[in-house]
């Protein structure tokens, strides 16, 4: 049940992703210059080929990565969560170690493992190609799918929130698209899948958009207060409203500079 | 600074050390110095007239800033909210700061002295009130005639009813409405927001869907929603669910739940049993959902079961079935109540 | 010179008036006939006369209910302005307006009026922020205007109900913020009703009905709205300004408390009066409070509803939170265990019941009590208007130390997920923390609370006997090495010693002359227990012949470091109170 299911949303990806069939040589050759890098970096938690490795006590030490696809490779190491800096920890998002040429071969090579979800292209995740009001009901139908899907971990403005047990939800703030749209196929980590039989391209295109319209709307209201809610704003509240103010009453009882003389008679003080 | 001691009340705590009496007044530079009080009477006038122009600068900015389709921004801000606020909270603050400045630098600053007096009366007022009360009630005759009292009390008693019974129609009574949601058996789950059907095989292991009940986004003949406004948020309120695909092998289905799964793929109540917050935040590994409430946490795994935090009840499964197309639908309503406990709820 | 000086210590007698121009002109002016206008009708001028040089003392800590006071009215102002564009309405309607991401989405007028002032009127969203920063400040200002009155002491007699009053008004306040909160119709205000709705519901008995009543039908109807509404512009602001009205007539009617000092007693209040110098100060206060008001508004996103977008049952946001003021009980709930009773067909939810609706209750009511069980305990029944420092009222101190744990504990607790994310810590971990800390920390506060104060106590005992640490090494001619001390100044003394002795409760008679216990005995002994923890362990202040004592000692001690008077290193000239010209801390030798 488990095989059909991967072949046969491999076959949908197949469907959805005509960028993947381009010209099978430099693919090949693509893929032999990732299993060169794969050797050199990434055999030691996946094993030789891809399969995984166990630990003594049974539990994946690095997981098979036969199809997770090539959208999954590109997303941990485009993000830099993948190489871990420490095995067991939940990845973070840093400079990617590789670079871009080196990340498409070891994307490749991991597509070619099994099937899988493949990298989205352009044309996938931008709204381009539609027209003004189109984008417009694009963009309002994406807020209300990331507002129903997303923010319930990753917060109202792509902040990210807390997970049990130390996990954490990421800040979405700074991903790149391609990379959002591939988290949302692959489903990295603790996160859930939204597979494309989940959220249909268009809809992970329009919660892209949304994203991106959120991205360049003007702070209407002023500094974002680090876009965490209430609890920041109870911060500034008692810091900036009360600090100040008591600042200022300290100031009006403050006595102010005396002098040792006096006015002379006469004079009206 | 002996002779004003004499008008100072002696108290107990005048010991170990004598109170001193208050200190000579001592002047301000400005007091002394016509130049330095011409200096701060400019000063003071310098704020006021700053905050004038902080004003024209607000009118300024009001009309010349737009709100609306082409709002003006600034920097990544919205320049309206941003120069109106600058603008008038420095022309505010800067009258404050004047009249305050005006206050330290030019006003008298004598300090004076008050005397307190006690709070409670006068013994001869005290027995004036009681006077007056005693012979208020004596010729109303209100103790000999106990009959006019007590029937006064009676009925100026009953009319608390009325108060409290006039609130009766603000909401009707629970009925069995907590009990039911919009769910029937047959019933197809669909994807929130966009209302579509959800077949199995399009759900891969891990795919988490938000969903509803096909009724939420059904349409009459005419085009028009069945359920809208505040009866379709009612609905939604009680059936929102989430639907999760795992690993079968993953799953322990409860006792009498062994057919409520479908493919490894669970359905459970959106609303959490703690408050009511819907709650989402699934943790794929574990199988465990968090509520960004109050952080209760719920096993999908084993019949949606607390493991952490303040709910006190599972989460309510929605048992599931295929039709003939492969979409999933409802076996049938919750078996309990979804959402936050009550009384009557046993 | 010297006039000047006689005149200004009985300053009563000659400050009425700073100007040498008489204060009415010969001829009536244009005012004069209004004032003699008005007066003839409402005798303002006995009234007037009487208030207009009301003595106001000065200090900082005395404006802090100014400010609750001043933003309550830049509340009003605000609030008056956001009425005339928001519809407190619950009707469905489909977003049109010009803020484009949520242009199609259904919504309810609230939420898109509460648009419209956000984005297509001009300063509409200006007031809608200053107006929710004021609301912030507002219940902050109260809070440590409430701190400020219970550690000095100044909730005492005769002021026992302008506290009760005060406590009313943060009651209600919250209340108010939270109604406030709820109005909009955002994400944030709707999970804010939907969690109330569940809070109602654990009630015993009558929960099921009052969310009903309460919502005109099941959650969240189209009632709930419209409801808060009057609420929150009418009814609590109606009996927030009553309340208000009466806490300021009984500080005027009780005048001011002030802090001990020379030439101020419990009979009498030194201060500037009313006009013009309180006026100016509390006047230019408004406008200080309504300017940063202002600028936060202005530059200080706050409740950003475009982001939340409009309230629905089935979304949530991590970091979903209440305002500040809410987030104690919101701690409570995160951090109770989930304790659910069911017995005789019937449900009981302590896990919400306790956290949210018995501990509020529980908080306030504690709150309220707070002065007569001081009064219980100590049988202190004189009037006072003096402050006292924190530190001499160790226990009382250590008491709201231990409250404001118990209280910050629970606030940071409703934050859980923000510090776990901030932190890089497991909600799980700080839950569990949590559950312990509620009640082992408040512990720990109190005992070393209250060992600081008497701490402090026997430094303010050590000063005033020996005088203050100069830093200033001494060596006698025996080589030995000594700190040299040197004493206060007499007004620095008087203030160290202005206070009460604090004598400890003991019941009169134990038993009557039949030798039968006298009435509530048992009672008697709780309380000379709880008095003995008051004041048994504080440091009293030195009496006349101990002070003498110490000072006859001193002079000794002086006398012996005489040789060294006059020459550089004694020490004298570097106090601050003496010229040093010429002179340099090694001598010139």
């Amino acid at each position: 049940m488990l095989m059909l299911g991967l072949v046969m949303t491999g076959s949908l990806y197949a469907a959805f992703a005509p960028a993947q069939a381009e010209s099978a040589e430099s693919d090949t050759e693509l893929i032999a210059e990732g299993r060169e890098l794969f050797l050199i970096s990434c055999v030691f938690c996946h094993g030789q080929n891809g399969e995984g490795v166990l630990t003594e006590g049974g539990t994946q030490y690095g997981p098979s990565l036969a199809g997770v696809g090539a959208a999954a490779a590109d997303f941990q190491l485009g993000t830099g969560r993948m190489p871990l800096v420490q095995p067991g920890a939940q990845g973070a998002a840093k400079a990617p170690v590789f670079n871009e040429d080196e990340i498409a071969a070891l994307s490749a090579y991991v597509g070619s493992l099994g099937p899988g979800p493949a990298i989205p292209d352009e044309g996938d995740y931008s709204i381009e190609s539609l027209d003004d009001e189109e984008r417009e009901e694009a963009i309002s139908r994406g807020g209300q799918i990331f507002l129903t899907n997303c923010t319930a971990c990753h917060n109202f403005s792509g902040n990210g929130g807390a997970m049990p047990r130390g996990g954490q939800a990421p800040s979405i703030l700074n991903t790149s698209p391609e990379h959002i749209y591939e988290a949302m196929l692959t489903g990295p980590g603790n996160m859930d899948v939204f597979s494309n039989g989940n959220l249909t391209p268009e809809e992970k295109r329009d919660v892209i958009a949304y994203i991106e319209t959120m991205r360049d709307q003007p702070e209407y209201g002023g500094f974002g207060l680090g876009g965490l809610g209430p609890v920041s704003e109870g911060l500034f509240g008692w810091l900036v409203g009360i600090g100040g103010l008591v600042g200022f009453a300290i100031w009006i009882a403050a006595h102010s500079t005396r002098t040792t003389k006096a006015p002379m008679k006469g004079t009206d003080a | 600074m002996s002779d004003n001691h004499d008008h100072l009340p002696a108290t107990t705590q005048e010991e170990p050390i004598a109170n001193p009496g208050l200190p000579p007044h001592t002047w301000r530079p400005t007091d002394v110095d016509e130049r330095l009080a011409k200096r701060a009477e400019r000063q003071v006038a310098g704020l006021f007239g700053l905050s004038s122009i902080c004003v024209i600068l607000f009118l300024v900015s009001y009309f010349t800033l737009k709100v609306g389709d082409n709002h003006t921004t600034f920097a990544g801000f919205g320049a309206s909210t941003i120069a109106l606020g600058s603008t008038l909270g420095a022309a505010l603050l800067l009258i404050g700061i004047g009249i305050i400045q005006w206050a330290r630098k030019l006003m008298g600053d004598h300090e004076i002295v008050e005397m307190r007096h006690p709070a409670r009366s006068s013994d001869e007022d005290r027995q004036g009130t009681l006077d007056a009360l005693a012979l208020g009630l004596e010729e109303s005759g209100i103790g000999r005639r106990p009959l006019v009292r007590n029937s006064l009390l009676g009925s100026v008693a009953l009319l608390g009813l009325p108060a409290i019974v006039m609130l009766r129609d603000l909401g009707p009574l629970p009925g069995d409405k907590l009990y039911h949601t919009v769910w029937k058996p047959r019933m197809r789950v669909v994807r929130d927001v966009v209302g579509t059907p959800i077949n199995i095989a399009d759900l891969e292991i891990g795919d988490l869907v938000n969903a509803e009940p096909e009724i939420i986004f059904a349409v009459d003949e005419d085009g028009e929603h069945v359920l809208r406004g505040a009866e379709l948020q009612t609905a939604k309120s009680k059936a929102a669910v989430i639907l999760l695909r795992m690993d079968p092998q993953d799953l322990t289905p409860g006792k009498g739940r062994d057919n409520w799964a479908v493919d490894g793929i669970v359905c459970y109540s959106k609303i959490c049993t703690h408050v009511g917050c819907p709650i989402s935040l699934n943790e794929r590994k574990t199988h465990h959902l968090l509520c960004p409430c109050h952080q209760s946490t719920f096993d999908l795994a084993d019949s949606g079961k607390v493991v952490f935090g303040p709910a006190a009840r599972a989460l309510p499964q929605l048992p599931l079935m295929v039709d003939d197309e492969g979409f999933l639908m409802a076996q049938d309503d919750f078996n309990e109540p979804v959402g936050p406990s009550f009384w009557e709820r046993g | 010179m010297g006039a000047w000086l006689t005149m200004s210590i009985d300053t009563s007698k000659v400050a009425d008036t700073n100007s040498t121009t008489a204060a009415t002109p010969k001829k009536p002016s244009k005012a004069g006939v209004v004032a003699n206008w008005a007066d003839e009708r409402l005798g303002l001028g006995t009234v007037m006369k009487k208030n207009l040089r009301k003595v106001f003392p000065d200090h900082w800590s005395f404006m802090l209910g100014e400010i609750a006071l001043w933003s309550f009215v830049v509340l009003l102002l605000s609030g008056v302005f956001l009425t005339l564009w928001f519809t407190p309405s619950m009707g469905e309607v489909e977003y049109q307006g010009s803020y484009s991401p949520l242009r199609g989405v259904e919504m309810s007028e609230a939420m898109a009026s509460t648009l419209k002032l956000s984005f297509d009127v001009r300063g509409g969203l200006l007031m809608r922020q200053m107006h929710h920063w004021a609301a912030l400040i507002f219940i902050a200002s109260m809070m440590i205007h409430l701190l400020r009155v219970y550690f000095t002491g100044a909730f005492r007699k005769p002021r026992e109900l302008n506290w009760v009053i005060g406590s009313l008004l943060l009651l209600l306040g919250t209340l108010e913020g939270f109604t406030g909160y709820s109005l909009p119709d955002d994400l944030l205000s709707g999970t804010g009703i939907r969690a109330a709705d569940g809070f109602m519901k654990s009630m015993p008995v009558v929960g099921t009905y009052m969310s009903f009543f309460l919502f005109g039908g099941e959650f969240p109807g189209e009632s709930i709205i419209p409801r808060l509404y009057t609420v929150h512009v009418l009814l609590i602001p109606g009996i927030l300004l009553a309340l208000i009205a009466a806490h300021m007539l009984l500080l005027v009617y009780h005048k001011h408390t002030q802090w001990p000092g020379p030439g101020r007693t419990e009979e009498n209040v030194v201060g500037f009066p009313m006009l013009p110098v309180y006026a100016a100060k509390a006047g230019g206060f408004f406008f200080i409070v309504f300017g940063v008001a202002a600028l936060m508004g202005g530059l200080l996103s706050i409740n950003p509803i475009w982001k939340f977008g409009p309230y629905d049952p089935t979304k949530v946001t991590a970091g979903s939170q209440p305002d500040w003021y809410m987030g104690w009980p919101d701690g409570a709930l995160r951090i109770m265990p989930g304790w659910e009773s069911h017995f005789l067909g019937v449900t009981l939810s302590w896990n919400v019941f306790l956290p949210i609706i018995v501990l509020p209750g529980l908080m306030f009511t504690i709150l309220m009590m707070l002065p007569f069980i001081e009064a219980w305990i100590t049988g202190d029944k004189r009037d006072h208007h003096l402050l006292q420092r924190p530190r001499n009222a160790p226990t009382r101190t250590a008491t709201m130390v231990a409250l404001m744990t118990f209280y910050g504990l629970m606030w940071a607790a409703g934050g859980n997920d923000i510090i776990a994310i901030k932190l890089h810590l497991s909600i799980n971990q700080i839950t569990y923390f949590m559950r312990a800390a509620v009640f082992i920390g408040p512990v720990i506060a109190f005992f070393i609370t209250r060992r600081w104060c008497i701490s402090l106590q026997r430094h303010d005992e050590q000063k005033l006997l020996h005088g203050y640490e100069t830093g200033i090494i001494m060596r006698s001619a025996e080589g030995g090495y000594s700190e040299r001390h040197l004493p206060i100044s007499d007004e620095a003394a008087y203030k160290l010693t202005a206070r009460d002795r604090d004598e400890v409760w003991t019941p009169t008679t134990e038993t009557d002359s039949n030798g039968i216990p006298a009435k509530g005995g048992r009672l008697d002994g709780v309380r000379s227990k709880l008095s003995a923890l008051m004041y048994a362990d504080n440091v009293q202040k030195p009496t006349a012949e101990e002070l003498e004592a110490a000072h006859h000692h001193a002079d000794h001690e002086h006398e012996l470091q005489a040789p060294l008077e006059g020459h550089s290193a004694d020490g004298h000239q570097f106090d601050g109170h003496h010229a040093v010209d010429g002179e340099s801390l090694r001598g010139d030798h």
